[in-house]
C-alpha cells in the first residue's frame, strides 16, 4: 500500500516543510506519491518531483485550488484517499486547516504534529506544549498524519525524476469564498527553514524599537526574525513571525531570544534549537534554564555591542 | 441566530504538568483545571456577537467528566445563556468531540459553531475543522477577526505567510486564535447569576455517539531534558563563544 503526501507551497516554491515531511513519510516504508494542488503549479510539481523517494506526483490545477482552502482541498483529496492508506501532509496553516476535514470524512482519528515515525502504525507526538511525549497506535484502517517539519531533515534531490500525472480539480464550494490575503514580503529566510533566528520578546517595548534592534542583527547573521507572542500582540512584530506552541515550531542551528522571558509555551516552539541565546536583564528568567550562553544585561546596550564585536 | 460555544476543561495554562513515573499518562491529580484559553475567546466572540445584535442565544457545549460543569459555569458567569455537558469518562478524542457536537447541533441548529482553535492539552487542532466536514459547513479557523453579515460571515485568519480573508455561508464553523479578543472577567454578581442559569445533561449514549477512542496511547514519556549552558559576561564574549563554537 502506498502513502500520499500532500505538499504545501506559497504558489512560487515547495515549502521546505513538505520536504522535511517527506522524510517522515518514506520513513514509513510505503512508496510515497506528492499531491500538489494549486493554481499554475506545474513547476512546483517538478520540483516535488525531483526529490528523492517520490513514486508519482499528482498534480490538480484550477483557480478554485488558488489558495488551498480546506474546503476544495478536502474534497480533492477524499477522491483519491482509496489508493493509500496513509494519509500526511506537513502541519503547517494551510494543511492543519484542511486535513482534519479529510479524516472526519474518513471517519479516522487524525495524529497532529508526529515527530517521530516508530512503525508503519506508531508515532509520536508532543503533547502539553511538548512538555510530554505520547507514543500512539493506530489500528484504523487508513492513517491521517500531520507531520511536525521541525523534527526531520528535509529531504533531498534525487537521482531521477518522478512522473507526474494530472488530476481533475474538484468543482469550486458554494458556501466559503476566498476574499483577499495580506501577506508578509521579507528578503530575510523563512522561520521554519532559517539556520539561524532572533527573536524579540515584550522587552523591545514598540514596533519602532523591534525594527531598531531586533531587524540588524538578523540582517548582520543572515537569520530570520521571530517573535513571543506578547510581541505580536503588543504590535512589535505581525502574527506570522510568532515562535510556540500555538505559533510556529522551529529548530535552527541558532536561536537568539532578546528579551523573552522563556514561558513554557514560547519554550514549546524553540527548545529544540541545537545552540540557544539568552539575553535578558532578569537572572531568574526560566529562559536561562534551557539557554546554552546566557547574558544577563539591557538588550538595548548588549545587542548594540554584539553588533560592534561582529563588525 | 444561536451560537454553540464548545468549551474543554484542560489543565491551566500555567502549571507545569509531570508525567507519571510508570509511563502511562500526565499526573491530573490535584492539579489546577480552566477553560481551554482559546474556548474563552471563543466565549467572548459569542457574546460580543449577541451584544451586536447578530446572535440570540449562547450555549456553551462540553463533553468530558461531572467536573466539566465547572467550566461551564465560567462561561455562564461570563455571560453565556445555557450548558450541556456531555458526561463521559475518559479519554474522547476530537473526531468523537465533533461527532457528539454535531448531535447536538442537530437538535439546536444554531448559525454558528465557535470552537477553539487547539486544546492546550493534546493540542490536536482538530475538532472544528473535523465538525465542519461532518456537517458538511464551510469553516474559518484560526480567526483573528469574525464579522457576521447577514447570512454572511467573513472571517479573517492567521496563517503561515500573514492574513487570510475568506467569506462564509451561514452556518459555519469558526475556530479562534489569539488575536481575536480580549476574554472579560465575571463580575461576582454574574457568577451568582450563573448558578441559576440552565445547564443540561446527556451522554454519548442518548446522543447515539460511540465515542470508544481509536487510537491506543501507548506509552507517555517526558522529553529529554535540555541542560542549562554557562553565563556569559559581556556581548563581546558571546560573540567570541558562538564563533568558537562555530554557529556564526
Ligand atoms: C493558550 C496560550 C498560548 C500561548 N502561545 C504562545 C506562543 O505560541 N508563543 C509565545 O511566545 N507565547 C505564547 N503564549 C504566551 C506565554 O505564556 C507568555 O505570556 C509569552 O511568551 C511572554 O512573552 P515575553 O517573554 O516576550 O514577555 P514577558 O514574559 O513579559 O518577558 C519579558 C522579558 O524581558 C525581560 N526584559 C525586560 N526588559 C529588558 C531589557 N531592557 N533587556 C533585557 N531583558 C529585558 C524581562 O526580564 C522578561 O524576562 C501563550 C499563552 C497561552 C495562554
Ligand atoms: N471535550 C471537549 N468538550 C468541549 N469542547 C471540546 C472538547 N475537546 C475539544 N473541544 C473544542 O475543540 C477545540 C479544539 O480542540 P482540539 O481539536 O482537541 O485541539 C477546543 O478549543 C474546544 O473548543
Amino acid at each position: 500500500m502506498a502513502t500520499l503526501l500532500i505538499a504545501d507551497h506559497d504558489g512560487v516554491r515547495l515549502g521546505d516543510a513538505t520536504a522535511k515531511a517527506l522524510t517522515a513519510a518514506r520513513q514509513i516504508g510505503a512508496p510515497v506519491d506528492v499531491l500538489v494542488a494549486g493554481d499554475g503549479v506545474a513547476a512546483i510539481a517538478a520540483q516535488a518531483a525531483s526529490l528523492a523517494g517520490v513514486a508519482r506526483v499528482l498534480v490538480a490545477e484550477g483557480a478554485v485550488l488558488a489558495n488551498l482552502l480546506a474546503e476544495p482541498l478536502a474534497e480533492l483529496v477524499i477522491r483519491i484517499t482509496d489508493a493509500y492508506t496513509v494519509i500526511a501532509a506537513p502541519a503547517t496553516s494551510a494543511m492543519k486547516n484542511a486535513l482534519p476535514r479529510v479524516a472526519a470524512r474518513l471517519d479516522v482519528m487524525q495524529i497532529s504534529d508526529v515527530t517521530k515515525v516508530l512503525a508503519a502504525d506508531t508515532f509520536e507526538r508532543p503533547i502539553y506544549a511538548g512538555n510530554a511525549l505520547e507514543t500512539v497506535r493506530s489500528d484504523e484502517a487508513k492513517r491521517v498524519l500531520t507531520i511536525r517539519a521541525a523534527a526531520f531533515p528535509a529531504s533531498e534531490a534525487g537521482d531521477a525524476n518522478a512522473p507526474i500525472e494530472a488530476l481533475p480539480a474538484p468543482a469550486a464550494s458554494s458556501t466559503s469564498r476566498f476574499v483577499g490575503a495580506d501577506l508578509s514580503t521579507s528578503t530575510r529566510p523563512e522561520l521554519g527553514s532559517a539556520r539561524i533566528i532572533v527573536s524579540g520578546g515584550r522587552a523591545l517595548g514598540s514596533a519602532e524599537k523591534f525594527d531598531a534592534v531586533v531587524a540588524p542583527l538578523a540582517d548582520r547573521l543572515g537569520a530570520a526574525i521571530g517573535a513571543s507572542r506578547a510581541a505580536v500582540d503588543s504590535g512589535y512584530a505581525p502574527n506570522d513571525l510568532q515562535v510556540g506552541q500555538t505559533g510556529k515550531i522551529v529548530a535552527p542551528e541558532l536561536y537568539v531570544a532578546l528579551g523573552i522571558s522563556g514561558a513554557i509555551q514560547h519554550l514549546a516552539g524553540m527548545k529544540d534549537s541545537k545552540v540557544i541565546v539568552a539575553i535578558n536583564k532578569d537572572p531568574d528568567a526560566p529562559i536561562f534554564q534551557i539557554a546554552d550562553y546566557g547574558l544577563e544585561e539591557d538588550l538595548f546596550t548588549a545587542v548594540p555591542a554584539m553588533m560592534d564585536a561582529l563588525a | 441566530m444561536k451560537i454553540i460555544v464548545p468549551v474543554k476543561r484542560v489543565v491551566d495554562a500555567n502549571i507545569k504538568i509531570r508525567v507519571k513515573a510508570d509511563a502511562s499518562g500526565v499526573e491530573l491529580a490535584n492539579v489546577k483545571m480552566a477553560m481551554n484559553p482559546f474556548d474563552e475567546i471563543a466565549v467572548e466572540e459569542a457574546l460580543r456577537l449577541k451584544e451586536a445584535g447578530k446572535a440570540s442565544e449562547i450555549i456553551v457545549v462540553s463533553v468530558g467528566a461531572a467536573s466539566a460543569a465547572e467550566t461551564i459555569r465560567t462561561a455562564l458567569a461570563m455571560g453565556a445563556d445555557r450548558g450541556i455537558l456531555v458526561k463521559a469518562e475518559g479519554r474522547v478524542e476530537p473526531l468523537a468531540v465533533a461527532k457528539l457536537l454535531k448531535a447536538i447541533v442537530a437538535r439546536e441548529e444554531p448559525g454558528l459553531v465557535i470552537l477553539g482553535k487547539q486544546a492546550i492539552d493534546d493540542d490536536s487542532n482538530q475538532t472544528g475543522q473535523m465538525l465542519a466536514a461532518l456537517l458538511d459547513w464551510p469553516q474559518g479557523t484560526f480567526a483573528s477577526k469574525v464579522a457576521v453579515d447577514g447570512g454572511q460571515v467573513e472571517v479573517t485568519r492567521e496563517v503561515d505567510g500573514g492574513l487570510q480573508t475568506v467569506s462564509l455561508a451561514l452556518p459555519a464553523v469558526v475556530t479562534t486564535d489569539l488575536r481575536l479578543n480580549e476574554p472579560r472577567y465575571a463580575s461576582l454578581p454574574n457568577i451568582m447569576k450563573a448558578k441559576k442559569k440552565p445547564l443540561d445533561e446527556t451522554t454519548p449514549e442518548a446522543l447515539g455517539v460511540d465515542a470508544t477512542p481509536r487510537l491506543e496511547i501507548v506509552s507517555t514519556r517526558e522529553p529529554s531534558g535540555r541542560q542549562a549552558g554557562i553565563k556569559v559576561a559581556s556581548a563581546a564574549e558571546l560573540v567570541q563563544k558562538l564563533k568558537t563554537a562555530g554557529v556564526i
